[in-house]
């Protein structure tokens, strides 16, 4: 979908955005964009208001690598047409990606504060027709790695190496459309297409295994026809090597069940499902700031880029 | 008059058309040598996709091919596509406006033998209330092939019902065909029939027959529901003042309503024909079934002569 940006970056920021964009494999700054995101989605959703806290904390580092490391994209042309595609196929961590994609620059970060505001172009899901960048419309689990699926046929078709990437949530799996995708996509051996599962064991109403018990993921995305690799999904490192593993197998489509944190980065949020979408008083919020901001710090501090974080 | 089966001209001016368009896509759940999708698979495998059976996820990866620029074409029964697949037609075609076309066949009660989980009198409803979407419904088969051909070049979603049997020509190979347009088919002056789909061939039977009777009426085909031509419809019915919709549908929520709407603020005296509040079934002909459900022409003609009493 082409996208006309209201206001444009100057020259001198674009430039130096592209060089970053395709080139950034120092794992630290990496890590340092993961919790710049994690701050982006505490600004997106801000003081006082419901938001998904949970499951956009635990995919910083899944989206800070697709972004700021793997795909082909550019946020001052977001209708490129050879660029890669990401579906956010649990489309309730929307912040996620609004806080992402106001890194990369689609959109200036001051936007991040209007989101769920009457006319935003910051919708509660995403929206392909609002918001650059976005890809898909998604919020009705279990449907974007079928879109993903069609994606990856149709770029395919159009003569481009394009890749697609589709964020599924361990508890999204209990919707049927998963499985026929699951299904659909080795029986036509889609191999430009990734799936990652944000394995963060925490549904809506409580643990996935208590809810809806999915079991072992791994066995099953494997049996099912996919190339499947295990991750740690918050280690940058583990996770740019499985992006790059998942480029040179070829007849059949990639699976990374990235073993995840609900609410990743903030004592309070994580490993609950209370903060699966809920609220914080500003209290609460500034603590959760401090706490990253904290964690920013010390991170910079580190001297060894090339290490796992 | 010589007659057409759409399903096979279907087949064909898809594939005519996917000749010349690479972009053109066929997806099918299982269907294809009941949808004539078969014809693509055959000579064109590149521009098939064959998705099993899973409705749901055939919709969405239509919505996928359609944001990669492909004008993908959903197949199977229609009550599977309007259905089974409505969340998928909501969330990603409507709500994105993605150049999905979305084609129901065996729609209405053409499915006679395998009954009402296979027939579908709710479909135009259905998608008539999502937002964006166009709903065609032709009376013949030409009219399929010239609205095939208009769909390609309209880019947006589009629904398009149509019936299993064989359908008399009622236009020719040579009428054009626009989305949103209504087509007189026989002028009248007592009484205004707005038909669509199969119902059209009946309304010109009784309107010929009511003629020898000394009752002139004007039948109007409304090849698209939606969006629905309002001003034509509001004009067709001043001077009869008095109309009947006729549709093989439920009459909640398809042309009757459609109609209705448009004529709101008129002061017109309407009645609808078609399916009251009721699942089909199954019956060894079409014949029977349309019968019991008073989908012929005496039924027709019995609701005109009412109205005329009014």
């Amino acid at each position: 979908m082409p996208f006309k940006r209201k206001d444009k970056l100057p020259e001198r920021e674009m430039n130096l955005n592209r060089r970053k964009l395709h080139k950034m494999k120092d794992y630290k700054e990496l890590a340092l964009k993961a919790y710049q995101i994690r701050k982006n989605i505490l600004i997106a959703i801000g003081a006082g208001h419901k938001g998904h806290f949970g499951g956009s904390l635990s995919i910083a580092e899944i989206m800070a690598t697709l972004y700021f490391y793997k795909m082909k994209h550019d946020p001052h042309n977001p209708g490129m047409a050879d660029r890669d595609r990401f579906v956010l196929s649990k489309g309730h961590s929307s912040p996620g990606l609004y806080a992402t994609l106001a890194e990369a620059g689609y959109f200036p970060k001051s936007d991040l504060p209007t989101l769920k505001n009457l006319g935003s172009h910051l919708q509660g899901h995403p929206d392909v027709l609002k918001t650059p960048g976005v890809e898909a419309n998604t919020g009705s689990l279990g449907q974007g790695l079928s879109i993903g699926c069609g994606m990856a046929i149709g770029l395919k078709h159009n003569g481009l190496s394009s890749r697609v990437y589709v964020i599924i949530g361990d508890g999204e799996h209990g919707e049927g459309q998963i499985w026929e995708a699951m299904l659909f996509a080795p029986a036509r051996k889609i191999d430009n297409l990734v799936a990652i599962v944000d394995k963060n064991n925490i549904q809506a109403m409580g643990p996935t295994c208590e809810r809806m018990n999915t079991g072992d993921l791994v066995s099953k995305w494997r049996a099912m026809g996919w190339h499947t690799i295990e991750i740690d999904g918050h280690d940058v490192r583990q996770i740019a090597e499985a992006f790059d593993e998942a480029e040179t197998i070829k007849g059949m489509p990639t699976a990374i069940i990235a073993n995840t944190m609900k609410g990743k980065g903030v004592s309070f949020t994580e490993n609950t499902a209370a903060y699966h979408n809920n609220s914080m008083n500003q209290e609460l919020y500034n603590k959760a700031m401090q706490e990253l901001d904290d964690k920013i710090a010390s991170l910079s501090l580190t001297v060894h880029s090339e290490k796992s974080f | 008059m010589s007659i057409h089966n759409p399903r096979e001209e279907y087949g064909k001016v898809l594939l005519e058309l996917a000749r010349e368009n690479r972009d053109i896509i066929a997806l099918d759940a299982d269907l294809c040598k009941s949808t004539m999708t078969c014809m693509i698979e055959e000579e064109l495998p590149e521009q098939y996709v064959e998705m099993g059976i899973a409705e749901q996820n055939m919709l969405s990866v239509a919505a996928g091919l359609a944001l990669t620029g492909k004008i993908p074409f959903a197949n199977s029964f229609a009550i599977f596509l309007t259905s089974r697949a409505f969340d998928q037609i909501r969330q990603a075609i409507c709500l994105s406006k993605l150049n999905v076309k979305i084609i129901g066949s065996s729609a209405g009660l053409s499915d006679f033998g395998d009954g009402s989980t296979h027939q579908t009198v709710e479909d135009v409803s259905i998608m008539r209330s999502i937002p964006n979407m166009t709903v065609i419904s032709p009376c013949d088969a030409f009219q399929l092939k010239a609205a095939i051909k208009a769909m390609v070049k309209y880019k947006g979603p589009v629904y398009m019902r149509y019936t299993r049997s064989d359908m008399t020509d009622l236009t020719t190979e040579t009428d054009g065909f626009e989305i949103g347009k209504v087509y007189k088919m026989c002028e009248g002056s007592d009484i205004t029939v707005f038909a669509t789909g199969i119902m059209v061939e009946m309304a010109l039977n009784t309107a010929k027959k009511l003629k020898s009777e000394g009752i002139s009426v004007r039948v109007v085909n409304v090849p698209t529901v939606k969006p629905l031509d309002r001003n034509a419809i509001i004009e067709l019915s001043k001077d009869t003042g008095r109309v009947l919709t006729t549709e093989e549908h439920s009459i909640i929520g398809g042309l009757g309503s459609a109609v209705a709407e448009a004529l709101r603020n008129e002061r017109i005296c309407i009645e609808f024909h078609g399916i009251c509040d009721e699942y089909g079934q199954s019956s060894n002909e079409m014949q029977p079934l349309l019968d019991h459900y008073g989908l012929n022409e005496n039924s027709i003609e019995t609701k005109i002569i009412e109205l005329l009493k009014k």
